[in-house]
């Protein structure tokens, strides 16, 4: 897949007290995802081509996609589509990177969210939600060795702006 | 175009009274902030500096205090001759009991088109903020390379 038209939408960046192989682990592994991320399950097979899932904890997969960059533990790129009917013929797909680089003593992690068109302020709105609930999260975990405990509401604002153009949304 | 700003949120586990004295208190700004003091009486309309190894960085005044829920402030970077051409923006801290979180919200507002200091800030905050969440949730703040405030990179400029 070339992704050379793909924009940044959301960049989110945190410092976290622990290595490249640590972060990359805890991005990558259903073990230490399900802790930080609301008890769902990544499952990545990592080289280029391989599948990208992320299993919700009734046991669906609520986000799959592909590998698109794999260069463990600096770079990983995925297709992150949630399984929701229409989304990914309306929006076009999601790229997820993320980068790991060495600060001093921590690790400076970047998330971005990218797109290949403009994409409104109230689809987006989910995404600003959760990546700094999901990321703050697995820097405690990292760091603490506790997760955070942060119930999400669902992002109403862009269940709605779904809604409206037609993209099926859970009930 | 987007709105020049920057935005970014975090999740902490402590109370909001705690990250207010954070925010507020030289004591521990000096401990996640690369030995930065925060100068004010924390009264709307008083003066506010942040003043980092006896150097004073940046400049504003006091908008709003309410404790410890919300505060705001001016702030002019002083610098660079860059910086203080530009006109002063806005910084706001909202804080929001979240469970047994805080979710912290900053918001740093009212950039000119093309602002130098709004490229310097966004590398800043992330790096500020996460070692004040490693300050409050694991009693050691993190050791990151001053380089990564962004502040060397608006002193040449």
């Amino acid at each position: 897949m070339n992704i050379d038209h793909f924009k940044p939408a959301i960049v989110y960046t945190i410092y976290i007290a622990s290595t490249p192989a640590k972060v990359w682990e805890a991005l990558t592994s259903a073990e230490f995802s399900r802790k930080y991320f609301s008890g769902f399950a990544i499952e990545a097979d990592l080289r280029v081509g391989g599948a990208f899932i992320a299993r919700a904890p009734d046991g669906s997969v609520h986000i799959s996609g592909e590998v698109i960059e794999c260069d463990p533990p600096r770079k990983l790129t995925i297709t992150w589509n949630v399984n929701w009917p229409a989304l990914v013929e309306k929006l076009g797909p999601t790229l997820v990177t993320y980068e790991i680089e060495p600060s001093g003593e921590s690790v400076k992690l970047t998330m971005l969210q990218s797109h290949d068109r403009p994409i409104g302020d109230d689809i987006l709105s989910g995404g600003r939600q959760g990546w700094p609930a999901i990321l703050s999260s697995l820097k405690s975990l990292l760091e603490t060795g506790e997760p955070l405990v942060i119930k999400m509401e669902p992002p109403q604002r862009m269940l709605a702006a779904l809604k409206k153009m037609g993209i099926g949304t859970p009930s | 175009m987007p709105k020049p700003e920057f935005i970014y949120v975090s999740y902490i586990e402590t109370t909001p009274e705690k990250l207010w004295e954070a925010l507020t208190s030289s004591k521990f700004t000096k401990r996640y902030w690369w030995d930065t003091s925060v100068v004010s009486d924390w009264k709307v309309g008083s003066p506010f500096a942040l003043v980092m190894d006896g150097t004073t960085t940046d400049v504003g005044e006091v908008l709003e205090v309410d404790r410890p829920r919300r505060l705001s402030y001016t702030f002019h970077h002083i610098l660079s001759d860059a910086g203080r051409k530009e006109r002063p923006t806005k910084v706001v801290f909202n804080l929001e009991p979240y469970g047994k979180l805080v979710k912290l919200t900053l918001t740093h507002e009212d950039f000119e088109e093309g602002s130098v200091i709004l490229d310097g800030i966004s590398k800043g905050w992330p790096a500020i903020l996460s070692s004040l969440k490693s300050m409050l949730e694991s009693g050691t703040a993190l050791a990151i390379p001053r380089p990564c405030l962004g502040i060397e990179e608006l002193s040449r400029s």
